[in-house]
């Protein structure tokens, strides 16, 4: 098994959740993009550690889930809150700082 | 390997084109637990199955929960199939397919070394490693946890409009 593959693989999980934040208009949309593009770079760091034998590379990929975890559940609450004060959670029909 | 890895790479593109493209954000929701799956599958290909399982537990079990909740609770009754889902597909098609063909044309040009036949990190040094060289990016962690949790909960707490 080529390790350029795995590489590929990565990078088209990548441009598709690039593609995912560029086109969604619901903020939970731009949310699930980013889960996406999380996922590649911990693929990719799982992927140099088998490669390279390194095991910081897996503890780094830990850590890149329990950043997406946290990242997850304060998005939401904003959405959430969104939702509430501006009725919408479209991410380009919000216009106030100040709700 | 090369067969069962394959059905993994094709599993995890269909689903992540269905996360991206899909109408309904429920389906989308399912459809991103299929690529975390996906991904899992490939850690244990990997010879990562403590992340795999971490990746199920947390991505699968946690975070994907917290969406769908999140889905639900945000539906608008009047809802918005009328309104487009998508904003210039074609556009965002073209930047990140150009993304897709630079990425691969600096990354194959690379010569890769073979995978090692059996080079697995055991659980074990995992460990011992989040303890001793990684301890400090370990408890930074926690703490952003921790106030990541907090904060979530004062922004979300149900507060009246008006009311400060």
């Amino acid at each position: 098994m080529a390790v350029g593959w795995f590489v590929l693989l990565a990078h088209a999980l990548f441009c598709l959740g690039v593609y995912g934040m560029l086109t969604r208009r619901n903020a939970i949309g731009l949310l699930l993009a980013v889960e996406l593009i999380l996922n590649a770079a911990a693929l990719n760091f799982v992927l140099f550690s088998r490669v390279f034998g390194a095991v910081q590379a897996q503890a780094f990929a830990l850590f890149i889930i329990a950043l997406a975890a946290c990242e997850a559940v304060v998005g939401l609450a904003i959405i959430l809150s969104l939702s509430r004060s501006a009725k919408t959670i479209a991410a380009d029909e919000v216009q106030l700082l100040k709700g | 390997m090369t067969v069962v890895a394959s059905l993994f790479a094709i599993l995890i593109l269909t689903a992540a084109v269905w996360v991206v493209t899909l109408r309904n954000l429920f389906r989308a929701a399912l459809s991103l637990g299929l690529v975390l799956l996906g991904v899992a599958g490939v850690f244990i290909l990997l010879e990562a199955e403590f992340l795999a399982f971490v990746q199920i537990l947390i991505y699968v079990g946690a975070i994907l929960t917290l969406v769908i909740f999140a889905i639900m609770l945000t539906a608008t009754p009047h809802g918005s199939p009328e309104a487009p889902a998508h904003r210039q597909p074609l556009a965002a098609a073209l930047a990140s397919g150009g993304l897709f063909a630079v990425l691969a044309g600096s990354t194959q040009a690379l010569v890769w070394p073979t995978l090692p036949v059996s080079d697995a990190v055991s659980l074990a040094t995992l460990g011992t490693q989040l303890v001793t060289t990684l301890v400090l990016p370990f408890e930074v962690i926690s703490l952003v946890f921790v106030a990541a949790m907090v904060g979530a909960i004062a922004i979300a707490s149900a507060k009246r409009p008006g009311s400060r």
